[in-house]
């Protein structure tokens, strides 16, 4: 029985500018962003924070691990960077238990590990508040940083909006990329964040639905800045190796629309679920990547693609699939797939009846809408600069500038979480998962914790030294189950022997 | 962050001394009329010069 129940998390790389000043140094920006946020809380930033020693960036799902000489320098995100930009470099633990740091150009909010659609939602819009106290604080400076939720320049460049999946370790890899290719190819429909312009640099003029489909150009592979895939292999778990594969996702879109969100996930989710249980439907793509930027620049949802056993199918009948797949097997029983299942099958039946009728859940709609209602206004074409700015300032995250945002309020998007919830979860760690007693030591041990990561804590205990508590599972750690033990604890010592840790001897002894 | 500023919105648009709904009862509730008056509002909050902001907004490329 198929349940959207899985850890998962969410990453937003935020594109990000100095006003009037387009030579200004991202990575030193990024880096004051990031730092902007943790001087005023008192959290700790710096390189040294991060406990890099589990990391293995370079280790593949398809069994091998990469040469070191063979992989691009921005691929070498476990080695602190020696160069002289590493000054710039800044990792953050936050309150809730996320990741707020420096990557490559851009600063990234990585969201805590939650289990369901609706935490990613709160735990994602989270990771836009914490970059919005970014740029206020940074507002008062010589040098203020504007951030945008968003994936292109369309100059060329593109970051990216990562999805998070923990996948059972006895899956065939090769089950989960032919179920997910076809999935990815034309999930875009549901959950792109739509872009002006088509090509890498927008040579060609005009409105696409995905802001990242035309920057990919690999089926399968481990590179996540180049050669783009739209399955990467990056096998690093961040949890026990034996029983865990983390899949890492990188042809998402940056959504803003809380439906969107909601899709984007819970319907991964459940085709997971299928691919885990042998029950993924077989569509198999004779051109993966060329169907990809077809869908992408198909308004009409008609476009052809064709499969490898010669017939064809559209974007919508491919999702029709996997959408009646994972209805059969899914749990009639469990509220949260049932919620996820219905907002899929709301966003299929407007995509055939008339896209437009969903311009209040997803994203490339809703952006759509706006541009060519202003188009005719204005009598301007798809290359007209202000064409341009709106598709870039639909993702500022300031409520007051940011185009989505005024949407939102004006009851024109609709929303799922409220504003007290969101901002909640900034400092609150979601439920059922490690991030509990992450955002427990960063809240509440001080200078005792000396290092942080996804799986494990450096505490710095006294008379017992420094010790590394590995946080291997997921699912334990929780708020459940250590709320009463840790209660009252300020000190490394003391969590240590509330976590049962008392094999440890003074280091003196 | 809310309610105040619910209030205020809906007072700007409708214009009227009508009771204005709690936020509550807005969430979900679409308007998808008065394209122009959104137009509108968009047009007071976009950057001023266009052309200009679109040339400078150059990123490095990420992930």
């Amino acid at each position: 029985m198929l349940r959207v129940r899985r850890v998962m998390g969410s990453e937003t790389e935020f594109g990000l500018s100095q006003p009037g000043n387009p030579r200004a140094n991202p990575m030193r920006d990024s880096a004051r962003v990031v730092d902007a946020y943790a001087g005023p809380r008192g959290l700790k930033s710096s390189q040294s924070f991060w406990d890099f020693a589990t990391e293995s960036p370079l280790a593949d799902a398809r069994g091998f691990i990469m040469n070191l000489a063979d992989a691009d320098s921005s691929q070498l995100t476990h080695i602190p960077q020696d160069d002289v930009e590493a000054q710039y470099l800044a990792n953050v633990v936050t309150e809730n238990g996320a990741r707020y740091y420096v990557d490559h150009a851009h600063p990234e909010y990585s969201s805590p590990e939650v289990l369901t659609p609706r935490d990613i939602v709160t735990f994602d819009r989270a990771g836009d508040l914490v970059g919005l106290a970014s740029v206020r604080a940074l507002e008062k400076t010589e040098e203020p940083v504007n951030l945008y939720k968003n994936n292109t320049d369309s100059k060329g460049s593109s970051y990216g909006t990562h999805e998070n999946y923990l996948v059972d370790r006895g899956t065939d890899f090769d089950d989960i990329v032919a179920g997910l290719v076809p999935f990815f190819v034309t999930r875009q429909i549901l959950c792109g964040s739509g872009r002006v312009g088509i090509g890498r640099e927008g040579e060609g003029k005009g409105f696409q639905i995905s802001s990242r489909a035309d920057f990919f150009e690999a089926e399968v592979g481990l590179e996540t800045t180049l050669r783009r895939p739209i399955v990467n292999t990056r096998d690093e778990p961040h949890a026990d190796a034996a029983k865990y594969r983390r899949l890492h996702v990188i042809i998402g879109d940056a959504t803003l629309a809380e439906p969107a969100t909601y899709v984007r996930f819970g319907a991964t989710s459940l085709v997971l679920g299928l691919i885990e249980a042998g029950l993924a439907p077989r569509i198999e793509l004779d051109d993966a990547l060329q169907s990809l930027w077809d869908v992408s620049h198909d308004l009409s949802l008609s476009a052809p693609l064709r499969l490898s056993d010669g017939t064809t199918m559209t974007a919508l009948e491919i999702q029709e699939v996997f959408f009646a797949a994972c209805a059969e097997h899914a749990d009639p029983e469990d509220a949260d797939t049932a919620a996820v299942l219905a907002e899929w099958r709301r966003f299929l039946d407007g995509l055939a009846a008339d896209p437009r009728s969903l311009a209040d859940s997803i994203d490339w709609v809703a952006k759509w809408v706006l541009l060519e209602n202003y188009r005719e206004r204005e009598g301007i074409d798809w290359d007209h600069p202000k064409l341009a700015l709106i598709d870039v300032q639909y993702h500022d995250v300031r409520p007051e500038k940011g185009l989505f945002h005024k949407l939102e309020r004006a009851g024109r998007i609709r929303r799922m979480t409220t504003d007290a919830e969101v901002e909640a979860a900034v400092t609150n760690a979601p439920e059922g998962t490690r991030a509990f007693l992450r955002s427990f030591a960063v809240n509440r041990l001080g200078d005792a914790l000396v290092a942080a990561s996804w799986d494990s804590l450096v505490l710095n205990a006294g008379d017992l030294g420094i010790v590394r508590l590995p946080m291997q599972e997921p699912l334990k750690g929780t708020r459940e189950l250590l709320e009463d033990r840790v209660e009252g604890i300020e000190t490394a010592e003391a969590l240590l022997k509330a976590l049962g840790v008392d094999r440890l001897k003074p280091k003196n002894d | 962050m809310s309610s105040q500023e619910q209030v205020q919105r809906d007072k700007s648009n409708g214009g009227s001394d009508a009771p204005v709904d709690p936020p509550e009862a807005v969430q979900g509730q679409i308007n998808t009329q008065n394209v122009d008056s959104i137009l509108d509002e968009i047009d007071g909050v976009l950057e001023s010069n266009a052309e200009e902001f679109v040339k400078n907004f150059v990123q490095k490329g990420g992930q």
